[in-house]
């Protein structure tokens, strides 16, 4: 039976879906430090739909591939409770300040390096960027086929494949052939919950340098008893220097602000008939309705 | 070369109205600019598709028409853009930030290494002073977007690499002719030197789409319902004011998550963005992802039994009350005043 070599594209990103008060700074930013981090949702439905092709053939190997700080190998960890055999952390210093198409040269090249993936699934948009770019930049780069907006893999064979896509008033059913790189929908199934064998199994695994962090971790449990969260640097892909990080991001934010409303002076009524009467001769007269 | 370039999207058959939007938007840039306009459309059968580019002003139309380009799938569409990009070197192109916009653009800008911009709400030009090296750059294109969940506005410039392109959203900028007996060139591209026979790998194998039955986008009243309507049964109240005043219904996206209405009827930053004459916002708290859709509604009446509710500071009338009684006063009002 085939196995397929399956590749995780996930993203830490602060929860900006509930973002309050206490999180705009005065000059109108936003202070990440403050929400909490988490598995950008669309890429959970993304590794969902890699569990399931694992599900109907078990040898496969999910890898999830993550670039961010060293904090990011949090989303790792989650991934490994959820059914993921194997995490990348892709973290280095030449990275920061990438725009979409520097990640996605990033990625790609990382990708490159776990050889002979058959499928790539993605999460369709990050909720802090907000681009939905990355997916479909990173195929360019690998020179692949893209379904975006998948909904469900529909069959899989050893070199064909069937994606649902959604799209703005339906669906349609795209037949390509491997290897692919797919980009998930909300509208995807949820991913499945923690298992609690694996959690207990990899609760401790971490990187190299966040064990080295707190060196007391790193005593008490010894170094080989926990699994080590692979950690690649720009040393370990192969790569240009110049199409990293900042350096290598054709667009800069040149300035960000706060979102301000004009504020109207609005005229108060209450629930009365009298007001509502009032009102509704208003808009007639004023030719609004009517 | 060096022109402001649009591509005009195919929606089952007809121009996206997103498409007529950005060549109005590429008119006035390409105006300012002193270049001309250019539009792309790819597709099949396109005969006569010019008759409605021309009037916003496009001096050339490149159409590459093929069997094979309909369908749009990734591959094809890429290739024959990234072709003729490389060809006529344009300074600004533009789409939709739609479920094509959204598939093309980003693997275009990946195969140019050139920047993209994500859904757009503004577009305008202006100049960039970069310090550190000292240099200034002259007539860069601003590209205004919301970012992290729509709380914060971003203003991003792609000073080095051409194309400097972006995707827009629909309804987010207007649409006008430019002039009626405007005349373009057209250049038909031969599909064959465009685009290899390896691009077409991904097969459609099913398609259902579904002709939209609601068109709030250009509704003069929209009766906007919010979670505070409590119901989908509520919600029959909206849709009776609504057709008494020749409007639509559209709805926030708690109130779509509650099942209340389609999402088609959704209205904000992830859905639709409309400015009527008049907005009547129903039960809405007006969180910046929902006013992001409709701050530019000529009158705004909000509904709502909370008086410090965030949408009364953009409203011109508040009412304070229940949806359920006040909703109903306003069609006897109305009835009654009309007769
Ligand atoms: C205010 C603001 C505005 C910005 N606007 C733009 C812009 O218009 N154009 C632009 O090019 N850049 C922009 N950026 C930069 C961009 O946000 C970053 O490059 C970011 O790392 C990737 O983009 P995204 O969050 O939009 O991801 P998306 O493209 O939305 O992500 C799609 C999917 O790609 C995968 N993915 C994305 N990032 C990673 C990662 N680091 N590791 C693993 N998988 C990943 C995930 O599966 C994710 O679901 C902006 C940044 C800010 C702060
Ligand atoms: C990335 C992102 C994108 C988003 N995009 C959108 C978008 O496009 N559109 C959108 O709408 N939202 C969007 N949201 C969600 C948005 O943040 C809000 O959650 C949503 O708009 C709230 O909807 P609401 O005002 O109906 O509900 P609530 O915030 O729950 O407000 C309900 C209001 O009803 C009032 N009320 C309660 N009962 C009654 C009653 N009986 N009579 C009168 N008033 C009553 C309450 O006082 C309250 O003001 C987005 C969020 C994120 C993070």
């Amino acid at each position: 039976m085939k196995e397929f070599q399956i590749v995780v594209l996930a993203k830490q990103v602060p929860d900006t879906r509930n973002v309050g008060k206490d999180a705009m700074k005065a000059d109108g930013t936003v202070n990440r430090s403050v929400l909490p981090a988490i598995f950008n949702p669309e890429d959970l439905h993304a590794l969902e739909q890699a569990l399931r092709i694992k599900d109907k053939f078990p040898d496969s190997v999910i890898t999830l591939l993550t670039m961010g700080p060293v904090r990011a190998s949090e989303i790792l960890r989650e991934g490994f409770y959820r059914g993921a055999d194997d995490g990348i952390l892709l973290t280095d210093r030449a990275f920061a300040g990438s725009d979409t198409l520097a990640t996605s040269y990033a990625l790609s090249c990382a990708i490159r390096k776990i050889k002979n993936f058959d499928i790539i699934v993605c999460g369709r948009q990050a909720i802090d960027g907000d681009t939905a770019q990355v997916g479909p930049q990173v195929a360019e780069k690998l020179g692949i086929p893209q379904i975006t907006y998948a909904e469900e893999i529909v069959s899989l064979t050893k070199d064909k494949i069937q994606v649902k896509r959604r799209l703005e008033r339906g669906i349609e059913i795209v037949e390509s052939s491997l290897p692919i790189l797919i980009t998930v929908n909300n509208s995807a199934p949820h991913c499945r919950p923690r298992n609690a064998k694996r959690l207990m199994k990899y609760k401790h695994a971490s990187t190299l340098s966040k064990r080295q962090e707190s060196e007391e971790d790193y005593l008490s449990t010894g170094a080989n008893s926990h699994l080590t969260i692979k950690e690649w640097g720009v040393a370990d892909i192969e790569c240009d220097l110049k199409q990293l990080g900042i350096g290598g991001s054709p667009t800069k934010v040149k300035k960000v602000d706060n979102i301000v409303f004009q504020s109207k002076e609005s005229r108060r009524l209450e629930d009365f008939d009298e007001d509502i009467q009032i009102l509704m001769k208003e808009l007639i007269t004023s030719h609004i309705i009517g | 070369m060096n022109n402001v370039i649009v591509y005009c999207e195919l929606d089952e058959g007809k121009i996206a109205d997103v498409s007529f939007e950005l060549l109005t938007k590429g008119r006035s840039l390409a105006t300012e600019l002193n270049c001309k306009l250019e539009a792309l459309l790819f597709g099949h059968n396109l005969k006569g598709f010019e008759k409605e580019i021309f009037p916003y002003g496009v001096d050339v139309l490149y159409l590459a028409d093929d069997q094979r380009l309909s369908p749009y799938s990734t591959l094809p569409h890429t290739s024959v853009m990234v072709n003729l990009f490389k060809e006529e070197k344009p300074q600004i192109a533009l789409m939709g930030a739609t479920t094509i916009g959204r598939d093309l653009g980003p693997r275009v800008s990946s195969a140019l290494k050139s920047g993209l911009t994500a859904d757009c709400t503004e577009l305008e030009i202006g100049e960039h002073e970069d310090k550190k090296i000292n240099k200034v750059y002259k007539s860069l294109l601003y590209q205004i977007r919301p970012a992290f969940g729509g709380n914060i506005i971003a203003t991003i410039i792609n000073p080095d690499c051409r194309p400097q392109m972006a995707t827009v959203r629909e309804g987010v900028m207007k649409k006008a002719i430019f002039d009626a007996g405007h005349k373009g060139k057209i250049v038909n591209l031969d599909v064959n030197k465009y685009v290899d026979e390896t691009a077409f790998v991904v097969k459609v194998i099913e398609r259902h789409i579904e002709k939209s039955k609601v068109d709030i986008k250009n509704s003069p009243v929209i009766v906007s319902g919010g979670f505070g309507v409590g119901s989908a049964e509520n919600f029959k109240l909206l849709f009776n004011l609504a057709s008494m005043l020749g409007g639509e219904v559209g709805a926030s996206r708690a109130a779509i998550d509650a099942g209340y209405v389609e999402h088609a009827r959704q209205i904000g930053q992830t859905g639709v963005t409309v400015r009527p004459k008049l907005y009547i916002a129903c039960g809405i708290s007006g969180q910046i992802q929902h006013l992001a859709g409709m701050q530019e509604s000529s009158i705004i009446i909000s509904i709502n039994n909370d008086p410090n509710a965030p949408i009364n500071k953009i409203a011109n009338y508040v009412i304070i009350g229940k949806v359920e009684t006040v909703l109903p006063k306003m069609i006897r009002y109305y009835k009654e005043n009309t007769k």
